[in-house]
């Protein structure tokens, strides 16, 4: 039997990939937004989880609301992404510091 | 408003109207309108207070009268009144006396003068503000004046304002003025907070019951109140009146026009002080104490300025040196509470120096503006009417009988030998040896002037005459009270009881009365003179003025060379100019330096103003250094932020 403290590290491990994505990777920018998606579906994961063992639905509609919210932000981020690459020419992480004081 | 008031009111008025029309209008009415209009509201004001205020006072009836008030504070009335009785009434008399004759003179002295109307304007506007000062009946009043008069003598110093040493010579005498001033302010202010008025009469009829008031000024020592009161009034009177040490104005006032150093710097302004104690009697009676400062400052001054005027070259610097030491005789006589000697010599020293410094005035101009003693000499041939004036105001000033400053200066050392006042040793001794300093240098002077050689250039010796009329005239019209002023005026004004009521002396100081007692007439007077010291004391100084000038003129070389260490203390005038100029005002610039080096630029601007703004910069600086610009660097700082509240809360809840 699955307990739901197995689903639970399960969600702790992929938020922190996610985390550790976000730190660790300086090439990428398209790897940084997967990294976001991973945390979203870590979060997603405890909802189902929690949901499924306490014998609630809210958990499952909100994991719909964070699927269409993600797709859209995806849908967002890679258009930003595509819009800097053109000016930039890169989409390398370590480039992008126009915000340094 | 009764007639008397409105009388009264004109005698300042027309002064001031004067003063107005000649300085507005002055050169619209052209120069002798001009001379006219300020000498005919002179004139109104002489005899208004000759033919009318005097008269009424002497058949008794006084005057304290408030004419406007113009103000409050809180409840005391800010008013302008008249306090009319003798003490006042002689001032007038004499202020518009002098005053008129140095008008007519002004004609002559000052014609040519671009600045002919402004001069008539400033000697109205003195006269005026000098008649506000005598006939103030509160401390206001007196104040206005007091400051007025110190303002008009700034103009007048100045006259001459493209002279740098004219320009020094003002802003000194106002500087060490409001230095005296801020003593008579303050011992206004005293007056105030102890009897919530400021009018005479009120103020001296609560005198006595404040007598034993004391106030703690240092820790420790508690000082009668009275005495505080007196010792400001004092100062303010050592400023105006040029007492040790605050003389030093007077000498360099001679940079203005000969007419106002006669006018001002030796017949009337400067006798404001004097006058001003006078009218404060009921309060100096009180402190013994604030008169032995009185006393023995007056002393101070008689004898050791009048020392300076024996090596003076100037021949106004001699009569100014010898104006201090007078006034210094003065301030003797108040110390000694024989407050009626004091305006009595006032009163025969404003006719003799006003007549003395004309007489120079009559030489400066025959001399094309020559002032130094050295270039003078053997004058008498040229201008016989000056020559003689000189003389009788010379032997006026030195105190030979019969003419006028021997009665007033005999009463004042009298009165000092009879007073019993801590220092009054001191100062009968000062007063003594000044007798014959003062006719050591009046003579030297005179000799110098008149007599010997002359040491003029030739051309200027081609020139020499006699003044015009405008001139003598008031040199014979104050050589005759100069002369009879003092068998007129001594029996009345000492023993007469003229000044009953206006002058309050404790039966136990009254010196004066003593003397009356003794006092069987002129004449008993004169012979008396002759039997006591300073008559022949001054013999003497007339004696070695002729030794050391006509007889034998190598001699005063040959001391100055002597006993060069006297001579240079002398010539420097003991240090006074050097004090005050390299060591106060020096001293003073030397801390503004300070704090504006210091304080303004390295503590305000520096550490203050720019510190802040360079250490905002450094925190910025170092702050900038955590804007990475990397977006990860910006995550990590969120979530260890996270971390940190959740273990936080997680702990506390």
């Amino acid at each position: 039997m699955v307990s739901l403290s197995d689903y639970l590290i399960l969600a702790a491990v992929l938020f922190a990939i996610g985390i550790v994505g976000v730190f660790l990777n300086r090439k990428n920018l398209v790897v940084l937004l997967m990294a976001i998606e991973i945390i979203l579906l870590a979060v997603s994961m405890n909802f189902l989880a929690f949901s499924h063992f306490l014998w609630g639905a809210s958990g499952q509609v909100f994991v719909f609301f964070i699927l269409t919210v993600a797709a859209a932000e995806s849908a967002i981020g890679l258009a930003i992404l595509i819009v800097l690459f053109r000016n930039r020419h890169t989409i390398n992480v370590d480039d992008l510091d126009t915000l340094k004081g | 408003m009764s007639s008397p008031i409105a009388l009264y009111l004109t005698i300042p008025l027309v002064c001031l109207l004067g003063s107005l029309i000649t300085g507005l209008w002055g050169h619209k009415i052209g120069t002798t309108w001009s001379h006219r209009t300020a000498i005919a509201g002179v004139s109104i004001a002489f005899v208004l207070s000759a033919a009318f205020a005097l008269p009424a006072v002497l058949n008794g009836h006084d005057l304290n009268a408030t004419i406007y008030t113009w103000g409050y504070i809180a409840h005391t009335p800010l008013v302008v009144g008249f306090l009319i009785d003798p003490l006042t009434v002689i001032m007038m008399v004499v202020v518009t006396f002098v005053s008129l004759m140095v008008h007519i003179y002004t004609i002559g002295y000052m014609r040519g003068d671009p600045g002919y109307q402004r001069f008539f304007s400033y000697i109205s506007l003195f006269t005026f503000a000098m008649l506000m000062l005598v006939m103030a009946n509160n401390f206001l009043q007196l104040f206005f004046g007091w400051e007025a008069v110190g303002l008009v003598s700034y103009l007048l110093i100045g006259f001459w304002y493209t002279r740098e040493t004219a320009i020094f010579a003002n802003l000194k005498a106002f500087l060490v003025n409001r230095v005296g001033d801020f003593g008579f302010i303050l011992g206004i202010a005293a007056i105030f907070t102890t009897f919530h008025s400021l009018d005479y009469a009120t103020i001296f009829a609560h005198a006595a019951a404040m007598k034993s008031e004391t106030l703690a000024i240092t820790a420790g020592a508690s000082w009668r109140l009275i005495t505080v009161i007196c010792i400001l009034l004092f100062i303010g009177a050592m400023g105006k009146s040029a007492q040790m040490p605050l003389h030093v104005w007077l000498p360099d006032s001679m940079e203005g026009p000969t007419p106002i150093s006669a006018l001002i710097h030796a017949a009337t302004m400067v006798t404001a002080g004097i006058f001003m104690v006078a009218r404060m009697s009921p309060l100096f009676e009180l402190s013994p104490m604030a008169r032995s400062v009185v006393l023995v400052v007056g002393a101070s001054t008689a004898f050791f300025m009048g020392l300076l005027g024996m090596i003076q070259t100037d021949i106004k610097r001699v009569i100014a040196y010898s104006t201090l030491s007078q006034l210094g005789y003065m301030t003797v006589a108040l110390g000694a509470s024989a407050y009626a000697a004091a305006v009595f010599h006032l009163v025969t020293h404003a006719f003799f120096k006003a007549l003395l410094f004309l007489a120079a005035g009559s030489v400066i101009i025959a001399l094309h503006h020559e002032q130094d003693l050295r270039k003078m000499g053997g004058l008498r041939r040229y201008m016989p009417i000056t020559f003689i004036t000189t003389w009788i105001g010379s032997l006026a000033l030195v105190g030979i009988p019969p003419f006028a400053g021997f009665f007033s200066k005999d009463a004042i050392i009298d009165a000092v030998s009879h007073s019993t006042l801590a220092g009054s040793d001191y100062a009968f001794a000062a007063v003594l040896l000044s007798v014959f300093v003062t006719a050591f240098y009046t003579f030297r002077m005179l000799f110098m002037a008149f007599y010997g050689e002359p040491r003029m250039d030739a051309h200027t010796r081609h020139h020499l005459h006699e003044s015009p009329w405008v001139v003598t005239v008031p040199l014979v019209l104050l050589a005759i009270p100069s002369a009879l002023a003092g068998m007129v005026l001594i029996r009345p004004l000492l023993f007469g009881g003229f000044f009953h009521g206006a002058i309050f002396t404790l039966p136990a100081n009254n010196v004066l009365v003593g003397m009356g007692r003794h006092y069987h007439g002129i004449m008993a007077f004169m012979a008396d003179g002759f039997l006591a010291a300073p008559i022949y004391l001054a013999f003497a100084g007339i004696g070695t003025a002729w030794y050391m000038y006509i007889y034998r003129p190598t001699v005063p070389a040959r001391l100055a060379a002597r006993w060069h260490f006297l001579y240079e203390v002398l010539r420097r005038k003991y240090g006074f100019d050097e004090l005050y100029i390299d060591g106060l005002a020096a001293g003073a610039r030397a801390i503004g330096r300070f704090l504006w080096r210091v304080g303004d630029v390295q503590l305000i601007d520096g550490a203050m103003v720019n510190g802040t703004a360079r250490l905002i910069g450094r925190l910025a600086k170092l702050g900038r250094r955590l804007q990475s610009g990397y977006i990860y660097h910006y995550a990590f700082a969120v979530i260890i932020g996270l971390f940190v509240l959740m273990t936080f809360f997680l702990h506390h809840i």
